[in-house]
């Protein structure tokens, strides 16, 4: 690869976000952040053509825009996605989600609520939004763009998104439906493919070591004895990425070259 | 009607929902003179943002049931943030399809709506008196029983709404304003623009009238009511503005001279400090 298309690590990790949702077909992709956003978009102009996905509001696309795009940007509008009918989809199972987390534990437990105790917090966050009903109901990743210690943590103060554990000890109906399928961050691509169900280095972006994971994760991981690098964008994949779904460049802003 | 009938129609103690989602097509008139006023102790149930916010802010929340309260743009609601670190609000916070899920079953009239949403999270431990149900069936499901969120009054901003109170809504979303109105015993309705009821055609498709007046009990005619929040397609949000607001949450004097300069002032006032009065 020349020097002109050598992807950035934001480039990578949009890749990695993509390949979440390899295999999930006729189903809506809900991204939260850009690099997902653009993760979901560039799957569905790729490997996973029938996948679908909305303008971040009401309205399901029949075609890619950019990320960033001015509310009156022309849209392909192929179905009207109002929150009510969204809710629905959540419940119905046929969404697959990628949500952020201010803190993560080793089960997939996140917090996106509060720090501190509920009842007063330290510092109010987000609430637990939709993340208690996703986690339950259809598949959810989560993204990390800066993976340290303080995200990665032995025990989160808010269980927002329900984890492995809190789901299998919940019983039968919370578990019914539960998968977490990755979290992509900065430095790697985790998954839950343990015995116990316990996270586990699935992959790991170009330069980073597994020392270096370990030594940003609070609580131990399941390291296998050979851990592969993240699939890297193809040419098609970084002339998509820059030409078509982020020509103004957002994602070097969420992921810092 | 006016804002100021609308409150005169509201007691302390009440149990209040208003409509719109986050920082989008929020009734703020009504808001501002629910401020002007004396009211007190109120619990306040929505998908928040500055209502929520501005209400906590003013004092006349005691307990705020909510999805999330968030400006959309500006992710942490200034206001709710502090009095939740201030412990200032008793708070119900609810996963957002459950809170939809407790208005339909007030809407129902029964007492419960089953789901899976909660389960296994902090929900079930932050409220304690949320309850599960086993499934009657022979399937061994147990839900969450979402109980109903019944409110005395629900307070809308619709684009457009006629004068016996059927509203119509011109944007890509009415929320969840229907369900406000069904869960409540009295609604409000503040619009853009008040028109005969021959007069919804021109505007949109039937579709769009989403609230019928069997669920409405007055309307408040109130151009730019919603601001700063946005009520496409008649105007966006005022990010500036909302920026302006935020700012405020820093310290109490900041948000005395914003409420003296926006909030205790007569609404027509206030159109003509945000430069939109006719």
């Amino acid at each position: 690869m020349s020097a002109a298309t050598e992807p950035t690590l934001a480039e990578v990790c949009v890749v990695a976000c993509a390949e979440a949702w390899r295999g999930d077909g006729e189903i809506l992709a809900s991204p939260i952040g850009t690099i997902p956003t653009l993760g979901a978009r560039l799957a569905a102009m790729t490997f996973e053509p029938d996948l679908v996905y909305t303008d971040g509001d009401a309205l399901q696309l029949a075609g890619p825009i950019p990320v960033g795009a001015a509310a009156d940007v022309p849209k392909a509008v192929e179905a009207w996605v109002p929150f009510g009918r969204m809710f629905d989809i959540v419940w119905s199972g046929r969404r697959h989600v990628m949500m952020g987390a201010t803190q993560i534990d080793r089960f997939g437990n996140q917090n996106i609520a509060c720090i501190g105790p509920w009842e007063k917090p330290k510092a109010q966050l987000l609430g637990v939004r939709g993340a208690p009903g996703n986690t339950v109901n259809h598949p959810t990743s989560y993204w990390v763009p800066q993976h340290t210690s303080r995200v990665f943590v032995e025990r989160v103060d808010c269980v927002s998104g329900v984890g492995y554990d809190r789901a299998h000890a919940a019983g039968p109906s919370a578990n019914r439906f539960h998968e977490i399928r990755v979290v992509v961050s900065n430095k790697a691509v985790l998954d839950f493919d343990s015995p116990d169900h316990s996270m586990r280095i699935r992959s790991l972006h170009p330069g980073v070591t597994v020392d270096e994971v370990i030594e940003n994760t609070g609580f131990p991981l399941t390291v296998p004895d050979a851990v592969p690098t993240t699939r890297l964008p193809t040419a098609e994949d970084l002339q998509i990425i820059r030409e078509v779904l982020d020509p103004d460049n957002l994602r070097n802003a969420e992921v810092p070259v | 009607m006016t804002e100021e009938d609308v409150v005169a129609e509201l007691s302390d103690g009440m149990t209040i929902g208003i409509g719109g989602w986050g920082s989008r097509r929020k009734p703020m008139s009504i808001v501002r003179a629910i401020l002007r006023s004396g009211l007190k102790d109120l619990t306040v149930v929505a998908y928040g943002g500055p209502d929520v916010g501005m209400l906590c802010a003013a004092g006349k929340v005691r307990k705020a049931v909510y999805g999330f309260v968030s400006l959309d743009s500006i992710p942490l609601e200034p206001h709710f943030r502090n009095a939740r670190q201030n412990g200032t609000i008793e708070a119900m916070e609810l996963d957002e399809g459950m809170l939809q899920w407790g208005l339909r079953a007030a809407a129902m009239r029964v007492s419960f709506l089953p789901c899976r949403a909660g389960l296994g999270s902090a929900i079930m431990d932050i409220n304690p008196g949320l309850r599960t149900v086993m499934s009657p069936y022979d399937d061994g499901e147990e839900y969450v029983a979402m109980p109903a969120l019944g409110l005395d009054v629900a307070l809308l901003h619709a684009n457009r709404a006629d004068a016996r109170g059927d509203a119509q809504y011109l944007g890509n979303d009415w929320y969840f304003d229907d369900l406000f109105a069904m869960a409540a015993k009295r609604t409000f309705v503040s619009c853009e623009r008040i028109v005969e009821p021959d007069g919804f055609a021109a505007e949109g498709p039937p579709s769009t009238i989403r609230v019928t007046r069997i669920f409405t009990d007055g309307v408040v005619e109130a151009p730019h009511g919603a601001h700063f929040t946005h009520c496409v397609p008649d105007y966006e949000r005022d990010e500036a503005f909302q920026r302006e607001y935020t700012a405020t949450a820093k310290d109490p004097e900041a948000w005395a001279a914003f409420k003296a300069k926006y909030v205790d002032i007569p609404e027509a006032d206030y159109r003509r400090l945000i430069g939109v009065a006719s």
